[in-house]
């Protein structure tokens, strides 16, 4: 069974990078919920069904950390002893945080037309957006270990993910 | 979640909504952004040749707490100094409108913000604020 508190690549015996092997990923998943799932304790000690279920509870927020790339990036650089500081560093460079200010003004728009082509057409250009962080990070994260970088390339990834959940969103909205 | 009074009245009628050239010499602009909320807040100040800030607006996406942050900031930078300004501190934003913890990283930007601006003016302006009046006697 596995092992309780390794960490998560450990635990779903991947290498601790950003570039991801997404099949070994939801393969190992699968074989380790199935290695802990409650039916298999249920006729065992109180102790060992405790066990079990924090393994289990860990092994999903090891999945969902590792699966989602911003998660991954951020969990990766905590390993390193690196804060993202995404609750307190509030200086972005102003190109960026121009950008974030005409999408949310785009979307404002768009969804008061009502016009979901617009917010697909923008959902495309952020997910665009969102690959090209990705690919900075694992060049930051595997090649370079440049911490800094890619703190910051986390930290635009926060409001890229926030923005794209609200344009999809807002296509579910105006779909109903 | 439960808004206070004062929140709800920035945010429903927020004070100085807009913008001032950026490029203008009396102008300073502060740009900030809160990754873990998404907020984005742009901040500007028009200072006088007193050194006072004569007028301020702002524009902001966010919650109502980010935005009644920045709306409540720019009616306390109105009259005051640059100095007087880099004193206003989030915890005052924050009693001011009665944030909740949850909250108080809007109150943070906006004392973020308007260090921006005021580092952008001052920069533009090549201006210390000691130097000033120094360079004014002198003129």
């Amino acid at each position: 069974m596995a092992e309780f508190n390794q960490n998560h690549f450990a635990l779903f015996g991947l290498p601790e990078q950003f570039a991801l092997d997404s099949t070994s990923l939801d393969q190992n998943y699968r074989r380790l919920q199935s290695e802990v799932h409650p039916d298999r304790f249920a006729s065992a000690s109180p102790h060992e069904r405790l066990h079990s279920l924090q393994i289990a509870t860990q092994v999903n927020d090891a999945y969902a950390t590792l699966k989602n790339p911003t998660a991954r990036a951020r969990y990766l650089l905590q390993l390193q002893g690196v804060d993202t500081q995404e609750e307190s560093n509030t200086a972005m460079p102003a190109d960026f945080l121009m950008l974030q200010m005409e999408w949310r003004e785009a979307i404002a728009e768009a969804s008061e037309a009502e016009d979901i082509p617009a917010l697909e057409h923008l959902l495309k250009t952020i997910r665009l957006e969102a690959k090209v962080l990705q690919e900075q990070l694992h060049i930051a994260l595997d090649e370079n270990k440049a911490l800094h970088e890619a703190s910051a390339a986390v930290r635009k990834l926060a409001f890229i993910d926030k923005v794209r959940a609200d344009i999809e969103q807002a296509i579910i909205k105006l779909e109903d | 979640m439960a808004y206070s009074d004062k929140v709800l009245d920035h945010y429903e009628n927020p004070r100085n909504v807009g913008s001032f050239q950026a490029e203008d010499s009396d102008v300073g602009t502060g740009m900030v952004g809160a990754p873990a909320c998404g907020d984005v807040m742009k901040l500007q100040i028009k200072v006088n040749e007193a050194g006072v800030i004569e007028d301020a607006k702002f524009k902001t996406y966010g919650c109502g707490s980010a935005i009644a942050s920045s709306s409540l900031v720019t009616e306390m930078l109105k009259g005051k100094t640059l100095d007087q300004a880099m004193d206003i501190k989030n915890t005052h934003i924050a009693e001011e409108l009665a944030l909740p913890p949850v909250k108080i990283h809007c109150s943070v930007l906006a004392e973020d913000a308007i260090r921006a601006a005021i580092t952008d003016y001052r920069s533009k302006n090549l201006m210390e604020a000691e130097g000033y009046n120094a360079c004014k006697s002198a003129a």
